[in-house]
């Protein structure tokens, strides 16, 4: 693998990537925000609905690398963050009649709450031993939905069916192409505020705890607020996605939420890179169209053949899709010379 | 600047009284007792295993004293858990560098300065105008300090892949960063070579002069210690053997014996 390795030390030469290591350089992110907004136009409404799930998972993977990525801590309860969000904008809609535009911000504050709390004896664990306790939160989370007592509001087993939003102010747009554009604004949105807290003094603490705990300690950062902060965040983000992904498939279940969900987001972020915010949706995208692929290569093995693509991935780029960008910026640094 | 253009000022900086550390049943730090002054460079020497580190760690937060105190500017810091030692303006550097290794030297740097600054999550994710003004007040600090200790070429760079000399100063620039009256120094000369060594010197000296901080330098590497403290306290096997200017501390008996062991042994 020394290839892979000279390529990634090289990198560090170049001035300019540490700076832009987190984001995209702006002519891309334009160019990557003109097409999603241009490609829906054209495309029929199956794929206008597996966009705007790529966008919520993206989200949902985004909150992940926020807190693996940024803070150094590892999570595979991220499903549990969001049901409870999910399950929010469910009860919010379909129980009290809320706007569901106004049940994302509550489903974001609810898990932001919900995330610091575990945050708090989860300060004690680190590395494996955190994930595992955060793994216990994911098993536990889908039982905890079908509890009789919570029933009136969850629907117990059965779960709650949600309307679909029909276009405001009179807009000629199906539901599916009103629910992806507004899908997009509230992920760019979080793509934007993710990316200035990373790169803000509050972002520097959670790397820096990451990177070097005591050190972090002595030049006064609070390494048990800005930890469970993280946390919050990270679980507030996945919150919205939660509730909008229930939007979105118009039905909230306790088994959609399984440990199987926590894991795919996991390897979402691994496969889009650890700590790259952009690759968060790549990595979306892989969890979303990957297994299809599978499944269109060996119906009976499309487990095998998803393991197969996903060990190659691993294998040949271990610093997911982050590298083919790294690689990208280089060549057309060379071009330019 | 010497001791006696310092006299004015009778009042120690930073007061040790008294401290006593156990682990268990052993001894680390026995009654040690010593005074700061504004503007001193002190040197705490002594055998390996004689508290140094320990008595550093009691400085720093790490570790909490069984029993005396520890006055800053006659305040106990002995309440303050280690995250809040840099706001009362009390820096450190680590012994084998203890930098954050995929940060360029600018973050690094930044972070220094986060005793000093206030921001909030929501705040910063907005990044709204009172946010963006303290930024750019701090970069403008930040950049002055690299300026000061000659990093600004390799301002961008991640620390992992530089010299070991160069990770030492970009430690040195981040405890700046957050305008310490004390700079606590765990070993700087470990892992550098007789030339780096009288080059660090010179720096620690200067910085003491420019910025006005008062340097505790925890230090194996006589030569060093003897050529820029103004005070030394040697100690060994926990206890306080000897206290003077580095002339006194050398000619002392027993810190001869401590380090060359007596004839009877």
């Amino acid at each position: 693998m020394s290839a892979v390795e000279d390529v990634a030390t090289q990198a560090a030469a170049v001035e300019a990537v540490p700076k832009r290591a987190m984001t995209l350089g702006t002519g891309t992110s334009l160019v990557v925000l003109t097409l999603l907004l241009v490609v829906p136009l054209f495309v029929k409404n199956f794929i206008i609905f597996q966009m705007t799930m790529l966008l919520i998972y993206g989200v949902a993977v985004l909150a992940l690398n926020i807190l693996t990525g940024g803070s150094g801590q590892f999570s595979l309860g991220q499903s549990a963050f969001y049901a409870i969000g999910a399950y929010t904008s469910a009860i919010l809609m379909e129980q009290y009649d809320v706007n569901y535009a106004l049940t994302l911000p509550v489903a974001g504050l609810v898990c932001f709450g919900a995330g610091f709390l575990f945050g708090q004896p989860a300060l004690r664990l680190s590395g494996v031993y955190l994930a595992l306790a955060t793994f216990a939160l994911a098993t536990a989370m889908p039982q905890l939905l079908k509890l009789g007592y919570f029933e009136k509001w969850t629907g117990g087993v059965q779960g709650l069916v949600v309307t679909k939003p029909d276009a405001p102010f009179g807009l000629h747009m199906s539901q599916d192409v009103w629910l992806y554009y507004f899908t997009l604004v509230i992920t760019v949105a979080i793509y934007v505020f993710s990316v200035n807290l990373l790169r803000s003094r509050s972002g520097r603490a959670f790397m820096a705890i990451r990177d070097n705990e005591i050190a972090a300690s002595a030049m006064g950062v609070n390494v048990a607020l800005y930890k469970t902060l993280a946390f919050g965040v990270s679980a507030g983000i996945t919150g919205v996605a939660g509730g909008l992904g229930a939007i979105a498939v118009q039905f909230v279940a306790p088994d959609s939420y399984t440990i199987q969900f926590a894991i795919a987001l996991f390897l979402g972020m691994v496969v889009g890179g650890v700590g790259w915010l952009p690759g968060s949706f790549i990595g979306s995208a892989f969890i979303i169209f990957v297994p299809n692929i599978a499944e269109n290569i060996s119906k009976g093995l499309s487990g095998a053949v998803f393991g197969v693509l996903l060990f190659l991935v691993i294998f040949l780029l271990p610093h997911g899709a982050r590298q083919i960008a790294i690689v990208g910026q280089q060549l057309l640094a060379r071009l330019r010379r | 600047m010497t001791q006696a253009e310092l006299a004015p000022r009778h009042d120690p900086l930073l007061a040790v009284r008294e401290v006593s550390v156990h682990f268990g049943g052993i001894v680390a730090l026995n009654g040690v007792s010593f005074n700061m002054l504004q503007g001193q460079i002190l040197g705490l020497i002594g055998p390996n295993g004689a508290g140094k580190t320990t008595l550093f760690n009691c400085l720093s937060r790490l570790y909490q004293p069984s029993s005396g105190d520890i006055l800053m500017e006659g305040v106990s810091i002995l309440s303050r858990p280690p995250h809040r030692i840099a706001e009362i303006g009390i820096g450190r550097t680590f012994q084998n560098v203890a930098l954050f290794p995929n940060l360029s030297v600018l973050d690094n740097v930044r972070v220094g300065t986060h005793a000093r600054t206030r921001s909030d999550i929501v705040s910063d994710s907005l990044k709204l105008n009172w946010v963006r003004h303290g930024e750019s007040a701090m970069n403008k600090k930040v950049h002055e300090i690299l300026a000061y200790l000659d990093l600004e070429e390799v301002a961008h760079k991640p620390v992992a892949g530089l010299p070991f000399g160069t990770q030492k100063r970009v430690e040195l620039a981040r405890a700046l960063a957050a305008d310490p009256k004390i700079l606590l120094l765990d070993e700087p000369a470990g892992g550098l070579n007789h030339e780096e060594v009288y080059v660090l010197g010179d720096l620690i000296k200067r910085i003491r002069d420019d910025r006005k901080v008062t340097v505790l330098l925890v230090e194996h590497h006589m030569g060093l210690v003897m050529s820029i403290a103004d005070h030394v306290v040697a100690l060994n096997f926990g206890r306080k053997l000897a206290e003077g200017t580095p002339a006194q501390v050398q000619a002392d008996p027993d810190v001869i014996r401590a380090y060359l062991g007596s004839k009877d042994q």
